[in-house]
């Protein structure tokens, strides 16, 4: 029988499996934050170890980095976290890109980009949006942080292996339907833990034709269907995006790794614990209604109404609905939004600003609505510049903010008040996630930017 | 983290009947900024936004500010929470597994758990236990029918046993794991004694 793409990665990285227990994996790429990171350290000092593989860990802070200016955090708790991960790195001898400077940037934005995440590569990093780098063709799964600590102090982790899922999306896309929304529509359609105890590998034409940015979108939010890892087998779209960037292998030893990269894909024989297939003719545009991201519809449709939910869920499905002030059947479509969000892992890459771009030119941000569009990394901020799309932003009375996680979660000063409607590609609605009493509703960039301009959430295929 | 060894819990439960309860709510983003270990600091984040409103006031009608589920665990008193489905998904913080255990909590039983989370509360020493859904909505009834009804559960036998009914499950867990439980041994003392391993493998693999 076969080997699935997860299984020839997996099976390359076993040290050894324990009897009756986990699987001891090494692994070649470990990320730190500022968040996650601290108490690991603390355990190494506790243990008087050292980290055991440095040249294998790369660090950034990401969360705590303000938006608008970057000379100082403010929050003091913040601010003692960010230096804390500056200073365990100094410690145990491990690369640190420092707030402000050009390497910075969210780590799921700047790990691909750099090309220190490669094909082939096990990625884990003390955050649950790891599942991103799978979108280059590696095992990229989000771990706690005591694992954190294994991975330092013997760089694997221990860990059962996870059953394995194919999902195929079939047929080419519709105009203004972008990753976001394939991956929105997938979770509507098998729950937000309707992967969970599977590492999934997306196939099909939709994802084959898919760029890497959108390739990265969509493995981004693999965790939100329940599912740690998200991987696409690497082809021409990876190798060409990773050519030539900063630590790719160069001259022969690209030739090489391209020559062993063109091995990673499911055998054609290989079987998959579940298979689904979905059909690209089925996905619009899309926005979420409720407090999880599978809680969502195509953005012409209108709420469930309460008879179209099953009993066991009607009182969490009402929960939701009063948290978001919204109304069994209501349309969503021209609501007042008050904050609009372009950035995150999810969507903080150039093409989605390239994509917003594309929707306000000419036209003027809504006066009612407070927009923070934040680059996922100084790179794609300098691209941003370079290609004159802050020109457009700032014409249609938009400002280019910082790199940083900004208003994804409510880590830094971009959070959204309570009782205020965001529309943001950010990846999670959560009670409170963008700040306490903060209302989010999850779409596109080209939804996002539809909205930021009329002021209502709008379909950008009526814009 | 402190650790216990594990044998036989026998409790009265806290139930949190709140499906896809995920880690931001478990703990939400304002308690991540902290770089400290202490437990206490994170038992009093535990379900914070639930437990208090926008002012600090004490929000009555959630479970665990009840007259009945108030107290703060200790042997044999709420060290059992059972919760909704999917419990603990979406973020990785096992800043959320410090809030449970640092709040005395020994053991969460769910009729399912996210991944990541599962995994953080078998490094903080908090064990996960999946049940059925049917044993899962009758321990919801039975603590509703009596707070002060108990659970058993009995790490080395691997069951869980609703003693108001009499109901009881068989519950996964390999040995491994079980061995760690019991022993209060980490995996990462178990890497470290793997050493030579790692070695021989990095070695191999050039």
């Amino acid at each position: 029988m076969g080997k699935t793409l997860f299984d020839k990665i997996w099976d390359a990285h076993v040290v050894q499996n324990v009897e009756d227990g986990p699987t001891q994996l090494y692994i070649d790429r470990l990320y730190a934050h500022e968040v996650t990171s601290p108490q690991a350290f603390d355990t190494l000092r506790d243990k008087g170890i050292k980290a055991f593989r440095a040249d294998h860990i790369v660090a950034m802070p990401d969360h705590n980095t303000p938006s608008d200016q970057q000379d100082v955090i403010n929050d003091p708790v913040g601010r003692k976290q960010v230096e804390t991960l500056k200073a365990n790195c100094a410690e145990f001898g491990i690369k640190h890109f420092a707030m402000g400077t050009k390497d910075n940037g969210i780590i799921h934005v700047v790990g691909p980009e750099k090309a220190l995440s490669l094909p082939g590569m096990t990625i884990v990093c003390g955050d649950s949006h790891t599942s991103t780098h799978g979108a280059v063709g590696a095992i990229a799964m989000g771990i706690g942080t005591s694992e954190v600590a294994q991975v330092l102090a013997s760089q694997c982790i221990l860990q059962s292996k996870p059953k394995t899922m194919r999902i195929n999306v079939e047929g080419t896309l519709r105009p203004n339907v972008t990753a976001k929304d394939v991956a929105l529509y997938i979770m509507a359609q098998m729950t937000t833990s309707g992967a969970t105890g599977y590492a999934v590998e997306y196939a099909g034409s939709v994802i084959r034709d898919m760029s890497m940015e959108g390739r990265l979108t969509l493995s981004n939010l693999s965790i939100e269907m329940g599912s740690r890892a998200g991987l696409i087998a690497p082809d021409e779209t990876t190798f060409a995006y990773l050519k030539g960037r900063e630590y790719a292998p160069k001259g022969a030893e690209w030739d090489a790794a391209v020559e062993k990269w063109r091995q990673l894909k499911s055998d054609d024989d290989a079987v998959f614990d579940k298979e689904v297939t979905y059909n690209a003719a089925d996905i619009a545009p899309r926005i979420t209604y409720g407090t999880n991201p599978g809680a969502g519809i195509a953005i012409d449709e209108c709420i469930p109404s309460l008879d179209e939910i099953p009993e066991a869920e009607k009182s969490q499905f009402l929960g939701m609905l009063d948290y978001m002030q919204f109304k069994p059947g209501q349309k969503l479509e021209g609501t007042p939004v008050d904050y609009v969000f372009l950035g995150a892992c999810t969507n903080g890459r150039i093409e989605d600003f390239r994509a917003f771009a594309s929707v306000v030119k000419g036209k003027k941000k809504a006066d009612n609505v407070v927009a923070w569009l934040v680059p996922g990394s100084w790179l794609v901020r300098k691209q941003i510049v370079e290609e004159g799309i802050d020109k457009i932003l700032e014409d249609a009375g938009f400002e280019l903010r910082l790199p940083s996680c900004s208003s994804c979660l409510a880590m830094n000063p971009d959070k959204v008040p309570a009782g205020k409607l965001s529309i943001s590609t950010s990846n999670r609605n959560f009670v409170g996630r963008q700040g306490p009493g903060a209302r989010t509703v999850l779409a596109s960039p080209l939804v996002v930017a539809a909205s930021a301009v009329t002021g209502v959430i709008t379909d950008p295929r009526k814009l | 983290m402190a650790k216990e060894k594990f044998d036989i819990i026998q409790s009265t439960c806290i139930p949190i009947e709140i499906d896809n309860c995920n880690t931001d709510l478990i703990i939400p983003a304002r308690y991540l900024a902290s770089t400290t270990r202490d437990p206490k600091f994170f038992g009093d984040a535990f379900m914070h936004d639930l437990r208090y409103d926008a002012d600090g006031k004490t929000v009555e009608d959630f479970v665990m500010n009840k007259p009945e589920f108030k107290e703060a665990p200790r042997k044999g008193v709420h060290e059992i929470i059972v919760g909704g489905q999917n419990w603990g998904s979406g973020s990785s913080r096992e800043h959320a597994a410090w809030a449970i255990a640092g709040y005395g909590v020994r053991v969460v039983i769910s009729s399912s758990f996210a991944d990541i989370h599962r995994n953080n509360l078998l490094n903080c020493f908090v064990l996960p236990v999946i049940v059925t859904k049917e044993f899962q909505q009758e321990l919801f009834k039975s603590i509703a029918e009596n707070s002060e009804m108990q659970v058993k559960v009995d790490v080395p036998n691997q069951t869980v046993t609703n003693l108001a009914t009499g109901r009881s499950e068989h519950f996964d867990i390999n040995s491994y794991k079980k061995y760690c439980l019991m022993n209060a041994y980490d995996d990462i003392d178990f890497l470290l004694s793997n050493k030579d391993k790692i070695v021989d493998f990095e070695n191999k693999r050039k």
